[in-house]
């Protein structure tokens, strides 16, 4: 049986509110949790393989060229080793997200420095890691553009509406400002790893990968089997955050060394060549102009911008993506344009186009509240538009007005004018700043299988993956709203792509579009049993293993019967979501302390109050939110991918010298959740909170850094130097 | 010539260039303790070493003969998991789970250093005894990388613990 759904219209019959066993939405704990804190969850690398040997990926040190001869004999006398594998079809960058194609090939066409250009495998890590140090190759290399500053741009997207350069001349008050942000690393805390095995025609693969549909086709594309012949498997992801988005450069050489070899094959990256070759946030520069009139309403609105990838690659860091639509102004100039040069792929960080793009108008909004004089938030509420600024598209659920007030209560955020320097202790300047969040929403097609067995219990199945974000507690609590169970009588099988393909994790879709794929599941399988007893789907209660209906009640195991009865749900994207701008949004409140001597900033609490449709899980969406903050205060203070300007090497390729947030370096961290279903955004009103947390809330650091200090920085990530030099005098 | 691990004894491996991480993971088949960064950086690997914590990707296996090592294994099971382990469930103190291990050990073992009177950055008084603020806590766990970001989390989870048997 399957039940499919193209959502053409908003749902507002809200079904979850009353279905009655009230589990969807509760704080559950995770079903995995006793797992994973007890080390018995197993991630790519780590099952046991009989007669498994080990493969380390040989990179070159070039940032262009090409390999031209490789020497295998150079280590296959070396003990152990088996073999120097540089296939054709090795690839020599990632995937990039939802490709479902094979990325660039062939790996020894070399783009960009630290590309990995061949496999050596041998009986263990430790001669395979000595091998790949050993192997001798011949390769020509030439000079590449490397900086994004002094090359030609081409325009990715542009978007022109009335005339901005009359309205900033006209405008009673008016912030023209450029500000610049650095690369980011994904820097999931799992090393990319892959284990393969080739047996009769079939290849398997135990990989760390977030969308397993896309990532099937890019495999079997890339080294030219059938799709039907690839099995990849990805119960527990050691976090993706977008880089494991695609199908990385070691699944592929795994893949390859095994089909040679006859032999399982375990190919793990080291954190260098995670760093070096896998994938960035692309660095910015964007260039932001407001006009507005003497109130503060906004006439006109700009956001340019440029960022950098390789030659031939389509993604482009979509930074403008909210600002289409956050504030109003009749005057709009939104142009994003991309260098091309040679540092790694650019892909996909957490919250792409938002993380970087968000925090820079939210600077300039701050600017404004000051240039027009009154209160940060005040400001926002005046510009929060009736309708998409752009296409004229209503908005299908938006709680930013009520994010902005609720999120300045719960901080106790002071509704005034904003002058630097109010208030210190000892030697730190203490201030406080604000930003909204927004971050469009989006589903993807995506089926789930569900089970109603015998002895009355569920089961959920698809391929989508769980990186952390909570799919194992949520499909859970979708199957228990709608079938009547307690979750411990749910199982859910996720990350195996002989299920039935959902969407995977990215984007923040994961849990809107698989949810949804769960719920239609329940709903065929609710009017089985409706039809079971004769009475209309609508007329039946599920709750706690019983039917029950206005003529009585029977147990779910007696409807059942001795036999399973099965539902798939296909769930797929439609007018819904079209004809209305859908998106999620919020604020963010910081407090921050910063050193009068040394210009270090210390965060001191924040809060952020979020409304993203209807929360499926409190805790697991709580959880979310302060990943996002976290990751807010790294985007703000401290991280950055640097680049050496003469021979294009990523210089800080480590944990030790790319820093994310330590412990010590989060404080205090209140997150509101707000009430919302939203109607266009899934059949079961919710949208994506994966990435939400983290899109503005650099700015509320700067805004408070400013606040504190009196230092306006308009380059992220504001290290101690940045913020001393731009520190007044006096 | 042996290494205890979690009270099992497993011979030194014959390869002197494997670290005691490798050794744990593969040679004595317990994979809970995790390999993020091989080079001391991010805590995943966090085993306790005579009851102390180290980063077992700093050490090789051969510089152990004799020592007893305790993994995450050993500190509890799905069955019987240790206070630690359960209060991460409950404060859900991991996204991924996988600097979980490492940062459960390094807890454990971080609580008896701070009873014993270990002063740490955070340490206001060096010639008192530190007491248990949310500094001192966030401090000593700043080994351990969380790149989900479940900080917040993992301290209430410590508190917790710390609060029971205090």
């Amino acid at each position: 049986m399957t039940v499919h759904l193209k959502q053409d219209a908003p749902d507002e019959r809200n079904v979850l509110d009353f279905t009655g066993q009230s589990v969807i939405g509760e704080p559950l704990s995770r079903p995995e949790g006793l797992l994973k804190v007890t080390g018995t969850a197993t991630y790519a690398a780590e099952y046991e393989v009989d007669g498994c040997c080990e493969g380390v990926l040989v990179t070159l040190p070039v940032v262009r060229g090409e390999v031209t001869a490789i020497d295998e004999a150079s280590v296959l006398s070396m003990p152990g080793v088996i073999a120097v594998l540089s296939d054709e079809r090795m690839t020599g960058r990632p995937a990039q997200g939802m490709a479902g194609e094979a990325p660039f090939q062939p790996a020894k066409d070399v783009c960009y420095w630290g590309q990995p250009v061949a496999l050596v495998v041998a009986e263990t890590f430790e001669q395979a890691r000595d091998a790949a140090k050993h192997v001798a190759m011949d390769w020509r290399s030439e000079q590449a553009p490397l900086d994004p500053a002094a090359v030609e741009t081409e325009e990715s997207e542009s978007t022109r509406q009335g005339d901005l350069a009359h309205a900033m001349a006209e405008a009673a008050h008016s912030v023209d400002v450029v500000f610049t942000t650095e690369g980011h690393a994904s820097a999931a805390m799992e090393p990319h790893a892959a284990l393969a095995q080739w047996e009769d025609g079939k290849l398997t693969v135990h990989a760390s990968l977030q969308m397993l549909k896309f990532n099937r086709a890019e495999l079997a594309d890339s080294i030219g089997l059938e799709e039907e012949q690839v099995r990849l498997l990805s119960p527990y992801v050691g976090g993706g955050f977008g880089s494991k988005l695609g199908v990385s450069q070691e699944v592929v050489a795994a893949s390859l060394a095994a089909m040679h070899l006859g032999r399982p094959v375990r190919v793990v990256m080291s954190r260098q060549q995670v760093f070096q070759t896998v994938e960035r946030r692309s660095e910015t520069h964007q260039r932001i102009r407001l006009a507005a009139d003497a109130e503060g309403r906004l006439t006109g609105f700009g956001h340019e911008a440029r960022v950098s990838n390789l030659p031939g690659e389509s993604f482009a860091e979509p930074v403008l993506q909210s600002s289409h639509f956050l504030y109003a102004g009749e005057n709009r100039l939104l142009r994003l344009e991309v260098a091309r040069i040679h540092r790694m792929t650019a892909g996909s960080v957490r919250a792409p186009g938002e993380a970087v793009g968000v925090q820079t108008v939210e600077q300039a909004m701050d600017m404004l509240a000051e240039k027009v004089g009154i209160d940060p938030v005040e400001l926002r509420l005046r510009n929060i538009p009736d309708k998409h600024p752009a296409n004229g598209k209503p908005f299908s659920s938006r709680k930013l007005a009520e994010a902005l007030r609720e999120g300045a209560t719960a901080f106790g955020w002071e509704p005034r004018p904003r002058t630097p320097r109010h208030t210190r202790e000892g030697e730190w300047w203490i201030g406080t700043g604000m930003a909204s969040a927004a971050r469009v929403h989006s589903v993807v097609e995506a089926k789930a299988r569900v089970t109603l067995r015998p002895g009355g219990t569920a089961l959920v199945e698809t391929d989508m993956t769980d990186i952390g974000t909570g799919s194992y507690a949520i499909l859970g609590q979708v199957a228990g709203e709608m079938l009547g169970l307690v979750p411990d009588d749910i199982e859910v099988r996720l990350g195996d792509t002989d299920l039935p393909p959902g969407s995977g994790s990215g984007g923040s879709v994961g849990a809107a579009s698989c949810g949804s794929a769960v719920f239609l599941a329940c709903q065929g399988l609710r009017k089985e049993l409706a039809e079971r007893l004769g009475i209309a789907p609508e007329s039946l209660t599920l709750k706690d293993g019983f039917a029950r209906w206005s003529g009585g009640q029977k147990a779910l195991t007696e409807l059942l019967n001795q036999e399973p009865i099965e539902c798939t749900g296909h769930f797929e994207p439609g007018a819904s979501t079209e004809d209305m701008a859908v998106s999620s949004f919020g604020a963010f409140f910081a407090e921050v302390a910063v050193n009068r001597w040394t210009g270090e900033t210390r965060v001191r609490r924040m809060t952020g109050a979020f409304g993203f449709g209807r929360v499926l899980n409190a805790r697991t969406a709580r959880s979310q939110c302060l990943g996002g903050l976290t990751w807010c205060i790294g985007n703000a203070l401290t991280e950055s991918l640097l680049f050496d300007p003469v021979d294009g090497h990523l210089v800080n390729c480590d944990l030790a010298e790319y820093h994310v947030p330590v412990n010590r370096d989060v404080p205090d961290l209140e997150v509101l959740l707000l009430e919302e279903r939203d109607a266009a955004a899934s059949p079961i009103q919710a949208k994506g909170v994966g990435e939400l947390g983290l899109c503005g809330g650099a700015a509320a650091i700067a805004n408070a850094i400013h606040d504190a200090c009196g230092a306006r920085v308009f380059a992220y990530p504001m290290t101690p130097d940045r913020v001393l030099a731009a520190m007044p005098e006096t | 010539m042996a290494i205890s691990i979690n009270g099992q004894d497993y011979p030194l491996p014959e390869d002197p260039r494997t670290s005691l991480l490798d050794f744990i993971r593969r040679d004595a088949r317990l994979p809970g303790t995790k390999k993020g960064c091989d080079h001391g950086q991010c805590g995943a690997c966090t085993v306790l070493v005579g009851g102390v914590r180290i980063n077992s990707c700093l050490s090789l296996a051969v510089t152990h003969d004799g020592d007893e090592v305790t993994t995450i294994e050993g500190l509890g099971t799905l069955a019987a998991p240790s206070a630690m382990q359960s209060a991460f469930v409950a404060h859900d103190g991991f996204q991924c789970g996988y600097c979980t291990p490492g940062q459960i050990c390094s807890a454990t073992a971080m609580l008896q250093e701070l009873a014993a009177g270990w002063p740490s950055d955070a340490t206001a008084d060096l010639e008192a005894a530190p007491n248990l603020t949310d500094d001192e806590i966030r401090e000593r766990m700043s080994g351990n990388l969380c790149r989900c970001g479940a900080y917040a989390n993992i301290l209430a989870a410590i508190r917790d613990v710390a609060g029971e048997s205090a």
